[in-house]
């Protein structure tokens, strides 16, 4: 957030600071009422979305944390009661574990791997046409990757299983208990994986050439450079895509609930899933918002922890 | 849902000129780098290369065709009858389940809804956008952290009373009650807009100042058509989140006459048997769902890919 912010101290801006924005002490008043005039008009389209479909569902739904309701009748107040349930509600807890087993393994395998990637387009010098292959999986819907992946995983004529039992690995179906938060890491690493590298390949494209011209003549080898120059120096787009992975990997629905069906084997049963289900299978709106609530604590939570960790706000580029 | 939000970096400064490097010993380390991204692609590339292949199958050669690389007798059979262009007897024979599926329904609500939600929010968000970064008016610093808190905010917290208020309203199941929530604002659009405008030169909106154009004509002649590209990425990006968005469309349009493609997809997956899945008619279904996003990658994939290079660079 802090990195968000301080964006917006450029120049143009400090100026315009100084005309005050508490619209007092203004050297041109007729133009600042003006401004402000055309502001309004300018804003309220969004700042209507932004009042009806943000502000009030977060009055709403924190309400609603509070109440026992079912759609049907009114939401009955019962106070802190819903989250004294979650405390003692075990399919919340291993929800919640299955998310962050999912969100640590997928954000470590497409982090390590998108890295590598990045690394290989910044030295080959990739054609965008090559680099828009790249970027297919992320732009289908996460329904279709499912099915197809259900398809290539199919226990009996599956594709991929066959070439896996062929290779000596059995036993990897779609639907095999053991396999499936597995198979489900993978499927999101493939399709997150193009897309992270060019997020990544990006801001290996600030680093200055020089750098590692100077590098070179200092006899560093490829993977010192690696380490020594390009990883430092993109830290910030680091932090960044890691911050927005995660938050996203906390979110993964589409392809549990396509491809698991409408009532998924637990072993796949993420917090997005339960909470669904609460609302909309169980009709238990009140006690869904309030597991939504926890979610929302800890995702803010994790991103604070990350955002100091990476400090993210600080770059040695800039 | 997370799409739209995936790269909120900093933008301030158009991309600066790859970095251009020729490491001296090239020959063993370049071909096995070679290697490795050929690798990638394949992986990539094979499983959507699969489900078109399976699309073309005969679902009575599914199996015999398991393992081949070709379809040994291709048809496009799949596709007319997920396409509701068969008869339901027609259907049955060629392996479906007689259920009634209309694809081009689906994907004509999925046009309507992605196409409308792209257009009016990404105009809404550069009004804003405009206004957070040109204009002077009380509270706006305070109002713009307001919106970017926003983007911490999990879907599914604000999905619930969403509905709620849909359902409230009457409007579940309405094409309007599918575009109400994103229709007008995204905090992410703001935020990348909101960027750009803020690195646009200020002279010709001085110029254009001492000329007596107010503030709203310096937006819609000036800022507008001097950011025609950021606007079209921004367009093409919510485009492309909304045609997969999924969880709102289930609960809030789910029926009929208001579902969209990848909700018609998994309705479509629940109608076929568990014990042996329509996969002939199921991957014809993901390829016209797959079918837009890759003319916009054939004609659009430069600009695609340059606006991940503007989002990720800092």
């Amino acid at each position: 957030m802090t990195r968000l912010l301080e964006t917006s101290a450029d120049p143009g801006r400090r100026r315009d600071s100084d005309d005050g924005p508490s619209g007092r002490a203004v050297k041109k008043p007729i133009r600042d009422r003006k401004e402000a005039w055309a502001a309004a008009i300018l804003l309220l389209p969004a700042l209507f979305g932004f009042a009806v479909f943000w502000i009030y569902p977060t009055i709403r739904g924190t309400y609603y944390s509070m109440t026992d309701f079912n759609l049907l009748r009114e939401p009955e107040f019962i106070g802190l009661e819903n989250f004294r349930q979650i405390a003692s509600d075990p399919q919340v807890w291993s929800s919640l574990r299955i998310t962050a087993v999912f969100a640590i393994a997928n954000i470590v395998l497409v982090m390590v791997l998108a890295l590598v990637l990045a690394a290989l387009m910044q030295r080959l010098n990739l054609k965008t046409w090559l680099r828009s292959v790249l970027l297919l999986p992320w732009l289908v819907p996460n329904v279709a990757i499912a099915l197809i992946w259900g398809w290539l995983l199919d226990a009996n004529v599956g594709y991929l299983k066959n070439l896996l039992d062929s290779v000596g690995i059995g036993g990897v179906t779609f639907y095999n208990p053991k396999a499936a938060l597995w198979i489900i890491v993978m499927i999101s690493v493939w399709s997150g994986l193009g897309y992270t590298a060019l997020l990544l390949y990006a801001g290996m494209l600030q680093v200055p050439a020089e750098l590692y011209e100077a590098g070179s003549i200092d006899g560093a080898s490829e993977t010192r450079m690696f380490f020594g120059i390009t990883l430092p120096l993109i830290r910030p787009v680091i932090a960044l895509v890691l911050v927005v992975s995660f938050i996203g990997s906390f979110q993964v629905f589409d392809l549990v609930q396509v491809g698991y069906g409408n009532n998924p084997i637990p072993e796949v049963r993420v917090i997005y899933y339960y909470i669904y289900q609460l609302a909309f299978s169980f009709h238990r709106m009140g006690y869904a918002s309030a597991v939504s609530i926890l979610l929302v604590v800890l995702l803010g939570a994790l991103t604070y922890v990350q955002l100091r960790i990476m400090r993210a706000n600080r770059s040695d580029l800039a | 849902m997370t799409t739209t939000t995936a790269a909120p970096a900093a933008v301030s400064t158009p991309v600066r000129q790859r970095s251009r490097f020729v490491p001296r010993r090239l020959a063993p380390g370049r071909l096995g780098a070679w290697l490795v991204l050929g690798l990638v692609v394949v992986a990539t590339v094979f499983p959507f290369y699969w489900m078109v292949r399976t699309s073309l199958t005969p679902t009575a050669d599914l199996i015999a065709d398991s393992d081949r690389l070709f379809p040994t007798d291709p048809t496009l059979v799949n596709f007319r009858r997920v396409l509701g262009l068969t008869t339901t007897e027609e259907a049955i024979a060629a392996g479906g389940t007689g259920a009634s599926i209309n694809f081009l329904r689906y994907t004509m609500n999925s046009f309507i809804f992605a196409g409308s939600v792209a257009l009016t929010q990404t105009l809404s968000c550069a009004a804003a956008a405009y206004a957070f970064a040109r204009l002077t008016f009380r509270g706006r610093d305070g109002l713009f952290v307001l919106i970017i808190a926003g983007l911490m905010i999990p879907g599914i917290f604000t999905l619930l009373p969403n509905f709620a208020l849909m359902r409230e309203l009457g409007l579940l199941n309405t094409m309007l009650a599918l575009v109400a929530p994103s229709l007008l604002v995204t905090p992410f659009a703001i935020f990348f807009l909101r960027q750009f405008f803020l690195s646009l030169p200020r002279s010709v909106e001085e110029a254009a100042m001492l000329d007596g154009v107010g503030p709203l004509g310096r937006f819609w002649r000036f800022a507008l058509p001097m950011s025609r590209g950021p606007i079209a990425t921004m367009i093409l990006i919510t485009f492309v989140g909304m045609w997969k968005e999924y969880l709102w469309p289930l609960v809030a349009g789910n029926s009929e006459s208001t579902r969209v493609l990848t909700v018609g997809l998994s309705v479509f997956q629940q109608q076929s048997p568990n014990t042996r899945p329509d996969w002939t008619g199921l991957m014809a279904g993901s390829t016209l769902s797959v079918i837009p996003v890759l003319l916009i990658l054939i004609f659009l994939g430069r600009q695609l890919v340059q606006s991940l290079n503007f989002s990720g660079g800092k």
